[in-house]
């Protein structure tokens, strides 16, 4: 496969492994990140992986372009793309009420299916976070079933509720926190997606898998109780991919 | 409990340090000074090592009361001077450090030229470090003080509850803020999504910042820059310096504050020794961007960085 280097000024050169949202190129991305992060090469300071690429920030003062180039060549030369690695499966508690799901009827409305059938179809699919952005902590996951693709909202809301579900184009998404924001509500989790004073911030890190568990809104009230009161733990196991 | 007291805020003053490392892929962006040589020279001028947070301050600055036995003050990054009220009224001058007595009213007005400029403190403001950063991230409401710029009547405690006497120290001279200097690029990494005639655009003309400028980012004003591609790109990372280029063709540069992915091609980024230069640009201000090699900017980094340990190590005794 043809990987490309591009430049991105002289902190960060990005690893662009293709050009569109997919699977396998999300599981390249995701493999280089794990392997420099483990690989204490020096002069890296962090990586950002994206959809299709991976953003490799240096310190210009340590390494230079050039040499990180070719190390990372060689990394990838080297590597067995066989290899397998864990991941963690999230269950996050989701209420599909209406009073919850501002634009479910619309979304039912606008795929011709059934409300109960836009949410079946949510709750069976297992989500890949391909990456976190937008806003801290904000997860983009795939992929959404066909028929529940719709483009985004034509005129974006000012202010979307902490804990929204949201669906647009082939992606689903929690807003960690209040923002603007132009996707399609369908939902709501009581849970936090993103604490700052916790040492990783956000519950969810790329390449981690999302399953979303229907819950009533007397759950969600007592979930969110227990969020305050810091005596709940979205449900999480290891699974190897 | 020794702080300062705030009693006019200034426009927007915040507590930055070196920048915060190592969550951009949890899209919490990297933040810290627009102009990290100047926060680097008000750090060592109040005997500071270097990454002690100091207040930023935008276009006006604040002015505190001090409520501590004493305080030593720099100013650093504009040509505005520090104005004491106290028992013993008196200017102190930018790349100058002082020290103040409690009760002391220091006020920082408008800073002229530059668009940043940073009070150092000795010992720096008490603040917690967040996700390892004491530096102000507004927009998420992460680090500094309370997450937010100073407000009047905020009361920001100090680390130091008095400063020993010692001799006062200057920079060996006024600091060039290059205002008119052209701020130097490496093309890409998206430059193929635009016609060759845009980037001869891009190189040639002369923009204007807007004022929708902030921290996040700095919109250009000047002739549009026509998309080759379209105008979407699968969302990918982005780095301070980043100059994406939205359907309007108008650029806006990525700054401290830049969020950590987009879906705007890039057609350029301006290289890490210009961050603080265009980051001093105001608003109104005008800007041509020149070409330069990566190589060449990897080169121009490590000189700006001798030249500034040059001036670090060239600061003298006043008094």
């Amino acid at each position: 496969m043809n990987v490309r280097f591009l430049i991105s000024g002289d902190t960060a050169l990005v690893v662009e492994f293709g050009d569109r949202i997919d699977r396998a190129l999300s599981d390249r991305v995701l493999r280089l990140s794990a392997l420099l992060c483990g690989s204490n090469m020096p002069g890296i300071v962090e990586t950002v992986p994206t959809f299709r690429s991976l953003m490799v920030l240096y310190d210009p003062l340590i390494t230079d372009s050039g040499s990180l180039t070719s190390a990372i060549r060689n990394l990838l030369d080297r590597d067995s793309v066989a290899a397998k690695t864990q991941s963690k499966l999230w269950r996050i508690p989701a209420c599909y009420v209406a009073s919850h799901a501002p634009d479910l009827a619309e979304v039912a409305q606008r795929t011709g299916l059934a409300a109960e059938d836009v949410i079946g179809r949510h709750v069976a699919t297992c989500f890949h976070v391909y990456m976190i952005g937008f806003v801290p902590g904000f997860p983009y996951m795939g992929d959404l079933p066909e028929p529940l693709v719709l483009p985004r909202r034509t005129d974006p809301r000012v202010k979307v509720p902490a804990g929204s579900i949201a669906i647009a184009t082939n992606m689903t998404a929690i807003y960690p926190v209040e923002s603007p924001g132009g996707w399609h509500l369908i939902g709501a989790t009581p849970i936090r997606l993103f604490d700052m004073r916790s040492a990783k911030p956000a519950l969810l890190s790329p390449g981690d898998k999302v399953r979303f568990e229907p819950i009533t809104p007397a759950e969600f009230d007592e979930i969110r109780a227990a969020v305050a009161a810091e005596s709940y733990q979205v449900p999480c196991e290891q699974i190897a991919v | 409990m020794q702080s300062l007291e705030v009693i006019a805020p200034g426009l927007h003053t915040t507590v930055q340090d070196g920048g915060r490392v190592g969550f951009q892929d949890v899209g919490v962006p990297a933040s810290g000074p627009l102009d990290r040589i100047s926060l680097r020279l008000a750090n060592a001028l109040v005997g500071n090592p270097e990454g002690t947070p100091a207040f930023e301050m935008l276009l006006q600055g604040p002015t505190l009361e001090v409520h501590a036995d004493s305080a030593r003050v720099a100013l650093v990054g504009c040509s505005a001077s520090i104005e004491v009220r106290s028992d013993n009224p008196r200017r102190i001058p930018a790349g100058e450090s002082a020290t103040l007595i409690r009760g002391d009213v220091l006020r920082v007005g408008a800073l002229g030229d530059s668009v940043c400029a940073y009070l150092a403190i000795e010992g720096g403001p008490d603040v917690p470090q967040v996700l390892g950063s004491a530096s102000t991230y507004v927009r998420g409401g992460i680090g500094g003080f309370k997450g937010r710029r100073l407000q009047q009547h905020d009361t920001v405690p100090l680390k130091c509850r008095r400063v020993d006497a010692r001799p006062e120290r200057a920079l060996p001279g006024p600091l060039d803020l290059a205002l008119d200097q052209p701020i130097r690029v490496v093309l890409g990494p998206q430059a193929d999504y635009f016609t060759d005639a845009a980037v001869e655009t891009f190189l040639s003309s002369e923009f204007t910042i807007s004022p929708q400028a902030d921290r996040m980012g700095y919109r250009l004003e000047g002739p549009a820059l026509a998309h080759a591609k379209g105008y979407n790109i699968v969302s990918d990372g982005i780095v301070t310096g980043s100059i994406q280029v939205p359907g309007s063709g108008q650029p806006i540069v990525l700054m401290v504050d830049n969020q950590t992915t987009g879906g705007y091609p890039k057609i350029a980024t301006v290289i890490s020794a210009d961050i603080p230069v265009i980051g001093r640009r105001k608003p109104g201000r005008r800007i041509r961007f020149v070409a330069v090699d990566v190589h060449e900017a990897e080169v121009l980094r490590k000189q700006q960085d001798a030249a500034v340990e040059e001036q670090w190590s060239r600061i003298r005794i006043v008094r």
